[in-house]
């Protein structure tokens, strides 16, 4: 599996320290551009228009004037130079344009030839730089290699946040016709098909009936997975990912069995049948706004009172920080509960009211360590207390087994590590970036293998989850070592 | 990307994915998997004609559970785990074995 691969598996570090500098080390062509057709349903020019240069600039106006964050962005930075060796893309990788400082320069030297005074008159002076081709490809290249996951934020003094700069030059790129095929074909399939993954609303059913079978077939109990169900508690909105892949699907029987237990009657919906909204990664309010307006529709049309989001990172983000704005008001919810509610602050609410027999010990052959996905962690909340992101899927694995450690304190919490595949990188053509950046993490998990006899990692991201099934053995450990954290609860739960 | 099959162009993906999923044939599934130096056994073959059947009937690949619990009630329990299957196709049996049954790559966090 760890073979035939062109590039050097970076070495597992004893003590982490700065690497020393590659210049161009990931100096490429960048992934996959979209074609045409994947650039049209999203209203974005087919390819890139004869005039770019142009638009491009007017468009990044047009974005200074629409997000005062931006500018202040560009305009703040004084090089101090605190985050430069905060990135898992810049460890792993050692090339120096993977420095956050050096990854929003490559917007803001632009910004200052065409929008400031002195990089009008004096460019060289102020670090200003035309818009060449040499400086669109830096950009595409570059900022497919930012998992916009923010740790470089928690260390700036004044708070620049990368990865809004990095979704601003995505999104000049999309209006300019220059489109990454992952995001974008994706988003296309949720308008067609309803989901990322493409799969349609009879496939899914038979995966439905199929698990129904399986948890039957294990427990002797018919715990349910009801889609389009009107008239039900809780509507489930869950990355499609949990329909199809492993560990994710566990999660998924997770979920269903804890509705079971708690008898709370819930639905998923075949129109609003994914979590995830890719609409944020390349920084397209509009198609960020389309994509959250079909969970309103499937809440009105199936007529629910809760909303429910299942295991998945930046869907999260999108739900606890924008829904309301974007697909809002949920007034014909009910106001008892939060809009949203994360599946583990669901789960976590049951546990603290005794609602669910959980049997720690069906989960002692494991020792489960928790690896906090970058956008539930820095960019949301979960629950009612500061730093709920951190405690409350903490309590629900302990909740349901008696071995948990936690990795070093400067990888977890608002320090953590991406995975290495956020933002829209998790595809085959970006694999070396993705190896290389997961390093940081991998040695993180390497500790307590080490010091605890760590046996698993659980995650509640289903791009985290993804992300280490694929990266995990070109690090020497078994691909099967990531869980969902719904998997441990689907373990321990006593129906 | 191209390649020739029985003196036909057929078209490929910039990730060797069939362009036109009708353009399949064994001949083809074998040269795709030549590509990735693996030779297919009637193990890979089965595995194969289920996810192509599959497809016909849900324009989709059946998820990794789904494959596994078939290839399970057809070959014995042994046989029915992702371990078996990523044995036969070290890509992932999601991409690597969708590409070989002509079937488009799935798409989204997997």
């Amino acid at each position: 599996m760890a073979s035939n691969v062109e590039f050097k598996i970076p070495a597992l570090r004893p003590y982490p320290e700065i690497p020393a500098l590659q210049p161009d080390a990931m100096q490429s062509k960048g992934p996959f551009v979209a074609k045409p057709v994947m650039q049209t349903p999203l209203g974005f020019p087919g390819e890139l228009v004869e005039n770019w240069q142009e638009k491009a600039i007017e468009k990044m106006g047009e974005l200074l004037k629409k997000y005062r964050s931006l500018q202040v962005y560009l305009d703040s930075c004084v090089k101090c130079g605190a985050c430069t060796d905060k990135c898992h893309y810049f460890i792993g990788t050692q090339d120096p344009k993977n420095m956050p400082v050096a990854r929003q320069d490559l917007l803001r030297q632009v910004y200052r030839r065409y929008m400031t005074l002195s990089g009008k008159v004096v460019p060289k002076w102020v670090g200003a730089k035309d818009l060449t081709r040499e400086v669109l490809d830096d950009w595409y290249n570059y900022y497919h290699q930012c998992s916009q996951c923010r740790r470089c934020s928690v260390f700036c003094p004044y708070g620049i946040d990368t990865a809004e700069i990095s979704m601003a030059a995505r999104e000049i790129m999309d209006c300019i016709g220059l489109g990454q095929k992952y995001c974008n074909e994706i988003i296309g399939k949720v308008y067609k098909i309803g989901n990322n993954l493409g799969l349609p609303e009879p496939a899914l059913a038979d995966t439905l009936n199929g698990l129904e079978e399986d948890v039957k077939l294990d427990t002797g109990v018919d715990v349910k997975f009801p889609l389009d169900q009107e008239g039900v508690e809780v509507l489930l909105v869950t990355p499609s990912a949990d329909f199809f892949a492993e560990p994710h699907i566990d999660g998924l029987i997770g979920y269903a069995k804890v509705f079971h237990q708690a008898g709370i009657s819930w639905t998923l919906s075949s129109y609003a049948s994914e979590a995830g909204n890719f609409g944020m990664f390349i920084g397209s309010y509009d198609n960020m706004r389309r994509i959250s307006q079909r969970i309103r529709k499937a809440a009105l049309d199936l007529k629910v009172k809760r909303i429910v989001f299942g295991e998945c990172g930046h869907a999260w983000r999108v739900a606890y920080s924008f829904l309301n704005t974007l697909a809002g008001p949920f007034d014909f919810l009910d106001p008892k509960y939060p809009v949203p509610q994360h599946i583990c602050e669901f789960t976590y609410d049951l546990i603290q009211r005794k609602a669910l027999r959980l049997d720690k010990t069906a989960n002692d052959q494991r020792r489960v360590t928790f690896h906090d996905s970058c956008n539930v962690a820095r960019a949301s909340r979960m629950g009612t207390i500061p730093g709920g992101q951190f405690i409350i899927p903490r309590a629900v694995i302990k909740a349901s087994c008696n071995h948990y450690y936690d990795m070093p304190a400067d990888t977890i919490h608002d320090q953590t590590f991406c995975c290495g595949g956020g933002g829209g990188l998790l595809t085959d053509d970006l694999i070396e970036l993705r190896i290389k950046g997961a390093l940081p993490r991998m040695e993180a998990l390497k500790y307590v293998i080490d010091h605890h006899g760590v046996t698993h990692m659980a995650a509640i991201c289903a791009i985290c989850k993804s992300q280490f099934t694929k990266v995990l053995p070109y690090y020497g450990f078994e691909m099967d070592k990531i869980v969902s954290v719904h998997q441990l609860v689907s373990n321990a739960i006593v129906l | 990307m191209a390649i020739e099959v029985n003196g036909k162009t057929v078209e490929l993906d910039e990730e060797g994915y069939l362009v036109n999923l009708s353009d399949w044939s064994k001949e083809a599934a074998q040269m795709l998997a030549d590509q990735d130096n693996l030779k297919l056994t009637d193990s890979h073959w089965e595995v194969i004609t289920f996810l192509r059947d599959y497809y016909d009937e849900y324009q989709i690949a059946p998820a990794v559970r789904v494959l596994t619990k078939a290839i399970s009630k057809k070959l014995g329990p042994d046989k029915g785990s992702s371990k078996y299957l990523y044995e036969l196709f070290p890509y992932g049996p999601a991409k690597q074995a969708c590409r070989f049954a002509g079937l488009p790559k799935p798409t989204g966090c997997v």
